[in-house]
């Protein structure tokens, strides 16, 4: 017999192997059952189309969610790609359309229209209009503002621009610059509108006369100017624009200025999403409020630095507050060269501003 | 290996991501600001802040280089910022050099498509090996086969919407 060559170990073997199968065959079925159920318990899920559905619907579940220590992640960002999408294509290419189409109409409002010049010649006679307080707070907001507004717009459209043009040295320390300045001197812009925000409240309040204003086009179409108090139309829109848009640019700031307090990957794309919308359309505006403020019309830049304008302005322009205050104009001579307006009598009289 | 159109390198401010001759995504530790913006769009979590500080500062991104270091000076410098660079010694990453079961493959993806397909074979799956070739599978149905096995093998994550 050939397998007696083996020796008497291969016949020990063999009754082994016929012990176990015969032990397999008689042992209770319940068992084995029980055996793969456990198995089934413990197995690691098999990858099939519905566990990446799953994952891909952003689903979080302990079995697809990424392995670092304290994270909530999904296995698979799929929010990400969504978020570029909405970034690349409508943010990025929209922000810039609003940005330099209103550089584009100032210009050719300035070319054809032109500048709003005073009606009547001045009088010589000055109202105080903004108190050393409100213009201080303005133009350290406005500084602000500017500086997030190119800041904001290098992080978004500067690696077009400038990295070419200057290299990767300037463009490195360049781009580390604006992303500091943003992040730390944006939580000061925040609270400095809030605060700006409060103090200009009682001047912003809609009035009637208000929509009569936007129907003229502040003054725009028909002739003559429409009736303004205080604060006209125009600034009555910059005002609330900043009080919704502005202070939701400032949350969503907030939100992705400190990433220390534990919010996730997603919160943090749509946060990102509302500060780019909300920034360039603000940027945008605020184009022409500058424009407005400065070479758009004569006499409203002196009353933010020096605090009065002239009764001609006035009357023009806001005619409702001029009647309000008309009997408090001072002599030009009178408020002098370093005179501060916050020691002026009648400011203290009649708080304006 | 890395991604063929990298969400990085397209939302990346500072326009810090490259991609190299063999198709793996760097990044210039020099130029990166710490900003976070690849990490709200990489799908798979590769960006990934060293540490947390004051304020919200994270630090400069650390991704995977598929051990292929970055752009430095000098070899010790692009130790001290990205890691070995193990491709530059014609080495493969460590992840796949050291992982027991071979699971983890590198290289071409064409050639880890081939021996992933060897292995389904080797394995006696009748389909595995051969699902999205659209001819066999139409002669296998209608031989009356099963495929859905087949097709759940072919599933290819990346291409589903």
């Amino acid at each position: 017999m050939s397998l007696c060559r083996y020796g008497p170990t291969a016949w020990t073997s063999i009754a082994l192997a016929l012990l176990l199968v015969l032990a397999a065959l008689f042992a209770p079925p319940a068992q084995a059952q029980a055996e793969l159920d456990r198995e089934a318990a413990t197995a690691v899920v098999g990858v099939s189309p519905d566990i990446w559905r799953q994952v891909r619907s952003g689903e979080v579940d302990a079995n697809f969610r990424d392995t670092r220590f304290d994270s909530t992640y999904n296995l698979v960002n799929s929010s990400g790609e969504r978020w570029r999408q909405l970034r690349t294509r409508w943010v990025s290419p929209f922000g810039l359309i609003a940005v330099g189409g209103m550089i584009v109409v100032i210009a050719l409002f300035y070319v054809i229209i032109g500048r709003k010049e005073l009606s009547e010649p001045r009088t010589g006679r000055k109202l105080l209009r903004w108190p050393l307080f409100v213009r201080s707070l303005h133009w350290t907001v406005a500084s602000l503002f500017i500086v997030l507004a190119l800041s904001g717009l290098n992080l978004l459209y500067g690696k077009f621009v400038f990295r070419s043009l200057f290299g990767d040295a300037i463009w490195g320390s360049m781009i580390s610059a604006s992303k500091l300045a943003h992040n730390y001197l944006g939580p000061l812009f925040g609270v400095l509108l809030i605060v700006l925000l409060a103090r200009m409240l009682k001047h912003n309040w809609p009035k009637r006369h208000d929509l009569e204003w936007f129907r003229q086009g502040g003054g725009l179409v028909g002739k003559g100017h429409p009736d303004a108090g205080f604060a006209n139309g125009g600034e009555k829109l910059w005002f609330w624009l900043l009080a919704t848009a502005g202070l939701a640019v400032v949350a969503s700031g907030f939100v992705l200025d400190f990433p220390n307090y534990g919010q996730s990957r997603d919160t943090m794309q749509w946060a990102n999403l509302i500060h780019g919308v909300g920034a360039l359309g603000l940027t945008a505006v605020a184009l022409g409020h500058i424009y407005i403020g400065t070479i758009g019309s004569e006499g409203s830049l002196e009353g933010m630095t020096t605090g009065y304008v002239d009764e001609t302005w006035a009357k023009d322009h806001h005619n409702l507050w001029y009647e309000e205050v008309k009997d408090q104009a001072l002599p030009e001579e009178a408020l002098g060269g370093d005179r501060r307006p916050g020691d002026s009598p009648s400011e203290t009289a009649s708080r304006p501003g | 290996m890395h991604c063929d159109d990298a969400p990085c390198m397209a939302v990346c401010p500072t326009d810090c991501f490259y991609k190299t001759d063999d198709g793996i995504v760097l990044h210039d530790k020099d130029l990166c600001i710490g900003c976070g913006y690849c990490l709200y769009a990489c799908p798979f979590g590769a960006p990934q802040f060293p540490k947390q500080n004051a304020f919200g500062e994270r630090g400069k991104m650390d991704k995977c280089t598929f051990c292929a270091g970055g752009p430095a000076d000098s070899k010790e410098e692009e130790y001290e910022k990205y890691g070995a660079n193990r491709i530059a010694e014609g080495k493969l990453p460590l992840c796949a050099e050291m992982c027991s079961t071979k699971a983890l493959l590198a290289g071409d993806a064409q050639t880890v498509a081939d021996i992933f397909r060897q292995r389904v074979i080797h394995r006696g799956h009748r389909d595995g090996g051969w699902s999205g070739n659209p001819r066999r599978e139409q002669e296998r149905s209608r031989a009356g086969a099963d495929l859905t096995q087949a097709d759940e093998l072919a599933y290819d994550a990346t291409r589903q919407g």
